[in-house]
């Protein structure tokens, strides 16, 4: 290759550099600014939120938001609620979705893939199709404006029967087999082969359903009645209420900070879980 | 039982296989079969009671209630197929919902396809930062939709809110009204759509990307094709596979669009951002009338079914 051939293509992947890493910093501020925003509005007083021109950054911090949210709303309680339905319905998910896979996967028996076809084709089926028989139910059984519905409505999804049997099908069954030739029930190979070897699943389904149930609005909005029951982003709704001539900013943004700051965290600690869990129950979806 | 060969030879792999004499063989055997099935339903007896009860029965249910009138007092009442004569023929409601879901679609489905395929091609590179542009992209998704919706709510404000006054400096003189004006509202939806989710498929893009094998691209860079050419005529065609996934993900998705509806505009102004989902909600829960909304929720199930047969459908004649 000539040498002006050479400087010409460095001088033209140089361009391409520039213009890839442009491209993503653009990108990014699309994505990020959103949530810098939030994260400054929370700290201005309220007549500060709107200025000409954009203040992106407050001018006096007012960290008195952040105290204050705890006595002029229902924040401690929303924050409470959510945490008991969030963990609850992890709990539930993990331990009777993997105690079904393993049924799905390892255990013959007529019917079973049938049945199988069954709960994967549900999934497909949005929850506000059914959403009306499900609350006449719920209605008839007392259960309206009670933790225990969002419990029901959560717990006991096919999505968990599914990323446990994905994961299952990839342990060989020799494994299982051995701890046969050993003398185990079929109990005891859930208890003491599969589920220490399924723990990167197991994982990865604790984080999906925390955060699918925490930021649950739909099913939340629909049950809970009595502020007092609200999950947080339930609550985060009451600030809107009065979308134009809402005065309450600072609080709305604070209690937006509070929501999404807990996801973050998990987000940030088991971000592999997450990227992993996508990839076996999206791609096969 | 037509399978039974296979069904034996599989059992005896399973647990509890018994070496069978000939005599007793077949006793044996149908008491196993009748031990596994016992034990299979033990371990799903948990999950699957919650699940038939909750949804199951719910899905069954619904049907039945489409074809009633179902006030919010009293029994429901069997009137055959008049929700559906309604609802096709005298709703302008539903007309205009299925039109509004339909204009998010087209809008929100290539727009996100787009975006989402640039962003994983351009992170695919070996590039510094790609980890945490990663994770930055992916965020948006995972985040509480309220409070995303709540801010770009705010951020879309006509007069004082950021995007305007961005708007005004670049010298637009009469930005539009967003989520206060109906023509405006539907695009400010779609862009919080996409820019929700365009994180999550550029996810499944980049993992379609690692199954392009390298020598392809070095042989079309041999055979001196510059980088667009190579996106063309190698990335593409390579990708056909993902790229058929998530369009259908993102059509299902699309035309079951609730809830950043529900907190940004609740259907408003007007009915201009009302969509499928929307108007079920309001005609059950808002005025009452049960039975009619399920025969929308009918409508909307049907749709949902049709394009999942329609990908599984074709997945099994590409992979074939």
């Amino acid at each position: 290759m000539s040498r002006a051939g050479r400087k010409r293509r460095s001088i033209g992947s140089r361009i391409g550099l520039v213009a890839l890493y442009g491209g993503l910093a653009a990108a990014a501020v699309f994505l990020l600014l959103p949530f810098f925003w939030m994260i400054s509005s929370s700290l201005k007083p309220d007549n500060q939120v709107f200025t000409v021109p954009v203040r992106w950054f407050p001018e006096v911090f007012k960290w008195s938001n952040y105290v204050d949210i705890w006595t002029k709303s229902g924040m401690a309680d929303w924050l409470k609620n959510t945490m008991i339905l969030s963990v609850v319905v992890t709990a539930l998910q993990v331990f009777t979705g993997s105690f079904a896979a393993y049924g799905f996967s390892r255990i013959r028996f007529p019917g079973r893939d049938v049945l199988f076809l069954g709960y994967i084709a549900t999934i497909a089926v949005p929850w506000q199709a059914y959403m009306i028989p499900q609350y006449k139910m719920m209605a008839a059984a007392g259960l309206v404006d009670t933790l225990w519905s969002i419990i029901l409505l959560q717990a006991f999804g096919a999505f968990g029967v599914f990323l446990m049997k994905q994961f299952y099908e990839t342990i060989p069954e020799e494994l299982s087999e051995s701890g046969r030739l050993d003398g185990l029930s079929e109990y005891g190979i859930y208890r003491r082969i599969m589920l220490p070897l399924s723990v990167p699943a197991i994982a990865s389904l604790s984080l999906l359903m925390f955060v699918t149930t925490w930021n649950d609005f739909l099913g939340p909005r629909l049950y809970l009645r009595t502020p007092a029951h609200f999950t947080i982003q339930v609550g985060l709704k009451v600030f809107q209420a009065d979308p134009q001539g809402s005065s309450m900013y600072g609080l709305m943004f604070t209690g937006s900070v509070l929501s999404v700051v807990p996801i973050a965290l998990i987000f940030m600690a088991g971000q592999r879980y997450f990227i992993e869990g996508i990839a076996t129950t999206g791609m096969k979806g | 039982m037509t399978t039974q060969p296979i069904a034996s030879a599989q059992l005896s792999a399973q647990p509890g296989a018994v070496p069978t004499g000939r005599g007793q063989g077949r006793r044996r055997r149908s008491s196993l079969r009748w031990h596994n099935t016992l034990r299979g339903w033990s371990f799903i007896a948990p999950n699957f009671i919650g699940f038939a009860v909750l949804t199951l029965v719910p899905i069954v249910v619904l049907f039945y209630v489409a074809l009633t009138k179902w006030g919010a007092l009293g029994d429901p009442e069997w009137i055959g197929l008049d929700n559906f004569v309604k609802l096709f023929t005298r709703d302008p409601r539903f007309n205009t919902a299925l039109w509004n879901t339909l204009y998010y679609t087209a809008l929100h489905m290539p727009l996100t396809l787009a975006a989402s395929l640039g962003l994983a091609v351009l992170l695919n590179q070996r590039i510094r930062g790609a980890a945490f542009f990663r994770t930055t992209a992916f965020f948006p998704y995972i985040t509480s939709i309220v409070a995303i919706a709540m801010v770009w709510n705010l951020l879309f404000s006509p007069d004082y809110g950021p995007i305007n006054q961005i708007l005004r400096f670049f010298g637009v003189d009469n930005p539009p009204g967003w989520t206060v004006s109906s023509t405006w509202a539907m695009p400010a939806v779609i862009v919080v759509g996409t820019w929700r989710e365009m994180g999550y498929y550029m996810l499944l893009f980049l993992a379609g990307l690692q199954t392009v094998p390298r020598e392809l691209y070095e042989a079309a860079r041999v055979d001196g094709a510059g980088a667009w050419s190579r996106f063309w005529h190698v990335t593409v065609p390579c990708l056909r596979p993902t790229t058929f996934f998530v369009t259908v993900m993102l059509t299902i998705g699309s035309m079951k669009v609730f809830d950043l509806v529900f907190v940004m505009t609740e259907g408003g102004p007007g009915r201009s951002t009302l969509v499928i989902s929307q108007l079920i909600w309001q005609q059950a829960f808002v005025e009452g009338d049960f039975g009619y909304a399920s025969a929308i929720a009918v409508v909307l199930f049907a749709i949902c079914l049709i394009l999942t047969i329609f990908q599984f459908w074709v997945n099994r004649r590409v992979e074939r």
